[in-house]
């Protein structure tokens, strides 16, 4: 199963919908999303977003694997480009027949998320795009090319 | 050679350099003064898999990816 990536603010309804039908469908049980929406604050008219498909890819094929251990599925869906406020960017979802599992699931996936997976965020202010490095996270294992011995 | 590629907000094209091993693409980068307010916080990938060895062995065409620190959501 792979991240859904979509160009511009996600459909969050249509989304919600597949994978609510699908959940149905295949008996999945517990159904936790997450919908993350962008906030109107300091200006911004938009956020913007670059990913790097392989390694988010490869990092959430981990966690599907991790996921499937405790018996429970993972999905997630990220937008690339720009979003404007008030829209969604970010939705993630655990399936579950446990709803203990599930919880603890989308709490630990989401916090991941935002530690490790290769995407990068832009604040769009006046037009221009904006790297929001203060808002960004080092990856896990930074810091090996600045090392001298 | 090897080829390497900074993603997200590194504003630089790729590069190619002999190298053989991660520690021969460090003290490369270190000399750049483009990279200098990147270098520790940069997290590496080689061919699409993250490695955190310096002494971790390249050959010939592989892919080196530089990740600055991340932000979704």
């Amino acid at each position: 199963m792979m991240v859904e990536i979509y160009n511009g603010a996600l459909d969050v309804k249509a989304i919600f919908s597949n994978w609510l039908d699908e959940g149905i469908e295949r008996n999945w049980g517990a159904f936790i999303p997450f919908i993350g929406i962008v906030r109107e604050e300091d200006g911004i008219e938009a956020l913007s977003f670059d990913i790097y498909e392989p390694i988010l890819n490869g990092w959430f094929n981990d966690w599907q694997a991790k996921a499937k251990k405790r018996g429970a599925i993972l999905k997630m869906a990220h937008s690339r480009g720009d979003v404007p406020v008030h829209t969604s960017s970010y939705m993630s979802a655990v399936f579950s027949p446990k709803r203990r599992v599930a919880l603890e699931l989308i709490d630990e996936f989401v916090e991941d998320f935002k530690a490790n997976a290769p995407i990068w965020k832009y604040d769009i202010v006046e037009g221009k795009r904006v790297y929001a490095e203060d808002r960004s996270t080092p990856m896990s294992g930074a810091g090996l090319m600045s090392k001298k011995d | 050679m090897v080829r390497i590629e900074f993603l997200g907000p590194i504003a630089k094209a790729s590069i190619h350099i002999e190298a053989n091993s991660l520690r021969d693409v460090a003290l490369y980068l270190q000399e750049d003064s483009e990279l200098s307010v990147w270098l520790d916080k940069l997290a590496i990938a080689v061919n699409d898999t993250m490695v955190c060895d310096l002494d971790y062995v390249l050959k010939d065409g592989d892919k080196i990816s530089l990740l600055p620190p991340v932000c979704g959501g």
